[in-house]
């Protein structure tokens, strides 16, 4: 299999022991089965990629529905991903869990779980206030966003309190701990982005 | 889904039914080098406990101690750790907690636990 990677659904996280006892922190990952539903050519698109949908949808806009009664089937989530050799895709192609390699060194993109509003402690790990020494009301305070008369504004971009969570992160460098190809399940050691049932793309790191 | 249901979940039939106050006797495999034997680690579970109705999950553990050399002595056992050989109970002891770390601050005879029969 040559493609960059799948779409999965995060199912959560358990433990996982190796036959000599060690134990890893694991997150399982649904992946797929996702459905090969175009395949972008240099001629036709000006770029290689293979178009992969994942988990059946309940209601499609005339025009997705219409892009996909062409590619076979409904489906949620339509994501690209990069392949080596073209040929080995054909739109209808179902893709599974033995895209991945048991000990690959992969990257998980999600959506991370909403925090709220949140304040500057928790969104950019200020400090705050002294605790003591008759302080008060400033415990979780930004303490100074800026200068005085000039520049007689506060800079854009400064770090303040506001909504944190909900954004789209990778994490990097992380490794299949194992695939259950029946299940199509993968283990992913360490955490990924987002609350169980989110949808994230697991991508094999360029090494 | 649960993710922990995914993994499978070896039947613990080698881990007897204990709980805390119990003295067991626990045979660890212990890797020295490319040999591997078998130890045994005798002691009192302070917490944690096993009921094969209810299997514990993955990522569950249950804390032995015992005083060794006038040392106290505390291991953390994965139910699950393929190293754990088997877990016997010598000994049922009777305590009104879950969690006996109070016995972490005394010695001798106020350290015993009584028996349960």
């Amino acid at each position: 299999m040559t493609i960059a990677g799948l779409l999965g659904r995060k199912i959560g996280m358990t433990t996982y022991y190796h036959d000599d006892g060690t134990a890893e922190s694991v997150t399982a990952v649904e992946v797929g089965p996702c459905v090969v539903t175009q395949v972008k050519t240099d001629a036709r698109d000006g770029y290689e990629a293979v178009q992969v949908g994942f988990l059946a949808a309940s209601k499609l806009n005339q025009a997705e529905a219409g892009h996909q009664t062409r590619s076979g089937g409904k489906f949620e989530h339509l994501q690209e991903f990069s392949v080596a050799d073209l040929a080995e895709y054909e739109v209808g192609q179902e893709l599974k869990a033995d895209v991945f390699e048991v000990g690959e060194s992969i990257k998980v993109t999600g959506t991370s779980k909403g925090k709220g509003f949140a304040g500057v402690v928790r969104r950019w790990n200020f400090r705050g206030g002294p605790k003591t020494h008759g302080q008060s009301d400033r415990h979780r305070s930004p303490g100074s966003i800026g200068a005085g008369t000039s520049p007689g504004r506060v800079w854009p971009g400064t770090k303040m309190g506001g909504h944190f969570g909900v954004e789209k992160k990778t994490i990097k460098g992380l490794r299949v701990v194992a695939a259950d190809v029946d299940n199509n399940v993968v283990l992913v050691r360490g955490s990924i982005p987002g609350g169980k049932n989110g949808i994230v793309r697991i991508e094999r790191q360029g090494k | 889904m649960d993710a922990s249901a995914l993994i499978e979940r070896k039947p613990l039939d080698h881990i007897q039914d204990f709980q805390p106050g119990d003295t067991v006797t626990v045979n660890l495999r212990i890797v020295e080098g490319d040999r591997q034997r078998v130890q045994a680690f005798q002691g009192n579970v302070i917490s944690g406990k096993h009921r094969i109705a209810k299997s514990p999950l993955p990522g569950d553990t249950f804390i032995v101690r015992r005083v060794s050399y006038g040392v106290g002595v505390e291991r953390i056992i994965p139910f699950h750790s393929p190293n754990v050989e088997s877990v016997k109970v010598t000994r049922q002891g009777k305590v009104r907690r879950s969690r006996l770390y109070y016995l972490r601050g005394l010695t001798g005879k106020k350290a015993r636990i009584k028996e349960r029969r």
